[in-house]
């Protein structure tokens, strides 16, 4: 991950626009922002940013590379859309949001401990080992991720909860053995093996 | 009444023993009345949901979708694709919206699809139920199967964000979407139109990690409704429904606030007003009671 942030740097020298347009989602929409700030006012979880949308936009046409990747702000997305349908140039914000996010951590520079990015891909492995999700095995992933303590804790903190579902069938405890699955889960891996193959080509990342 | 038959996507948490097992459940005995016969997808996958980017990339959650749409056109070629979870319709309708749009993205979709043995045509259309019921019902039509109207309760329509946002549902504005309170209308309920929390965000996949930050949000959705004199809040997205359910028990322990408002679906209404029984509503999935709904649901169904 290190040698890859190395190789982007050395690439792009002080043109981080470049690099976003290239290598992010939508990134070659960043320049199209007007600077009015309508993402960040109607963003829910908009107090919580460091860096909101608007600042974002403005940072990495400033070249501040090292602040956009390593800041935790991309990571409070909720994927609710308001700025996307609010933005007057239409700008795919929340998808831009997610590149960015997602390129941080490809480099290795997203915050570690960061407790989305690591929901994400919990996420991510969670559903594509047998092509559905297990909601089970991903709650406990969630509440285990800092060490058994921690998540027995957490655990017992949410266990209204968790029996509530339990008592209106909505949680399956066997789902820890066995969980629902794809029937063809070869081919699903062949297939997200090729996909994560073309897209390091087309978004010019090293092999 | 015409048989109408779709392609189903019926997505993870709809599953047996799933956190929205009786959103199925209920959506089933709407479809029987409403004479509409869903076919689900075999071997449907994942769609990844909005929250798996950082895992998955740009192309490869194109390609888990397009797999079901491969899927669908290749053993129900024809139907369109129907979702009741609002994140499997959003993440199928923005594949759908890109894989159209550039020549590029479909050619490499289809090279990645080929290493499942699957190809995608680029026919099968994307829709949402609620869009389903509303375009190719209608609300009068929608009205003629209910045998008990829900006379006197009063629900607080909260659309939440993913049906609503970016893409919708036709002819409905973002900031104030009227289907909700249309469908509660039709089935003999009173809607809170005035309920200003109908669009905000429940925290989504965050409520998992921002516990505390999606509570808020939480508290405030729910707060509104007893404000406007709520029954119940219904939601047409099954993770806006789990959300503003199950935190209401940690909100009351954090602020001292005695929240018990249930949390239904569209589609529970209906099938309780089609004259359901409690079980085929899924009624027994929630874990603060819709009693004033199970309440109707048991009464005997008047002579028509």
């Amino acid at each position: 991950m290190g040698d890859m942030n190395i190789q982007a740097i050395e690439q792009y020298r002080s043109d981080f626009l470049k690099e976003v347009e290239e290598r992010v989602e939508e990134g070659h929409w960043v320049k199209m922002c007007m600077q009015c700030g309508v993402c960040s006012g109607s963003c829910p979880f908009g107090p919580h940013w460091a860096h909101p949308p608007q600042e974002i936009f403005m940072m990495i046409r400033a070249g501040k590379r090292e602040e956009v990747l390593s800041s935790d702000s991309m990571w409070m997305c909720t994927s609710c859309y308001n700025c996307v349908v609010r933005c007057p140039r239409q700008l795919p914000i929340t998808q831009i949001m997610h590149g960015l996010a997602t390129y941080a951590h490809r480099l290795g520079l997203a915050p570690r401990n960061q407790p989305t990015r690591d929901f994400s891909i919990l996420f991510w492995e969670n559903c594509t080992k047998t092509g559905r999700v297990n909601e089970l095995k991903l709650t406990l992933g969630v509440y285990f991720r800092e060490g058994l303590m921690a998540g027995i804790k957490k655990a017992w903190n949410m266990r209204n909860i968790g029996f509530g579902l339990l008592l209106t069938k909505r949680l399956n405890p066997f789902e820890l053995f066995k969980g629902h699955a794809c029937k063809d889960q070869k081919g699903i891996h062949a297939m997200l093996k090729k996909a994560q193959e073309i897209e390091a080509r087309r978004h010019k990342l090293p092999a | 009444m015409a048989k109408k038959e779709y392609a189903f996507y019926p997505g993870c948490s709809s599953q047996l023993k799933a956190s929205a097992s009786n959103y199925l459940v209920s959506v089933n005995a709407m479809c029987k009345t409403l004479d509409v016969k869903l076919t689900t997808i075999p071997d449907w996958n994942c769609c990844g949901a909005s929250i798996s980017y950082a895992g998955a990339g740009e192309l490869p959650r194109h390609v888990l979708n397009a797999r079901n749409f491969a899927l669908s056109e290749q053993h129900l070629p024809g139907q369109d694709i129907v979702a009741t979870c609002a994140a499997c319709w959003l993440g199928a309708r923005e594949t759908k919206e890109k894989l159209d749009a550039s020549s590029q993205l479909l050619a490499d979709t289809n090279e990645a699809l080929k290493a499942a043995g699957l190809h995608y045509e680029g026919k099968a259309e994307i829709r949402h139920m609620v869009a389903v019921l509303i375009e190719d019902f209608g609300y009068a039509e929608l009205g003629k199967p209910v045998v008990k109207p829900l006379e006197g309760l009063k629900f607080a329509g909260y659309v939440g964000c993913q049906t609503n946002r970016p893409f919708g549902i036709a002819g409905e504005s973002f900031e104030n979407p009227m289907y909700l309170d249309k469908l509660v209308e039709t089935v003999g309920a009173e809607a809170l139109t005035q309920y200003d929390q109908k669009v905000t965000c429940c925290g989504g996949a965050l409520a998992f990690s921002e516990t505390e930050k999606a509570m808020k949000q939480i508290k405030d959705i729910v707060e509104s409704a007893y404000d406007h004199g709520a029954d119940m809040i219904v939601t047409p997205c099954p993770l806006c429904q789990a959300n503003v359910e199950v935190y209401q028990s940690e909100i009351n322990k954090t602020h001292s606030t005695k929240f018990a408002m249930p949390v239904t679906y569209y589609s529970q209404l209906m099938t309780v007003a089609y004259g359901g029984t409690p079980k085929e509503a899924g009624l027994d999935g929630h874990i603060i009671k819709p009693t004033k709904l199970q309440e109707i649901a048991v009464k005997v169904v008047p002579k028509r």
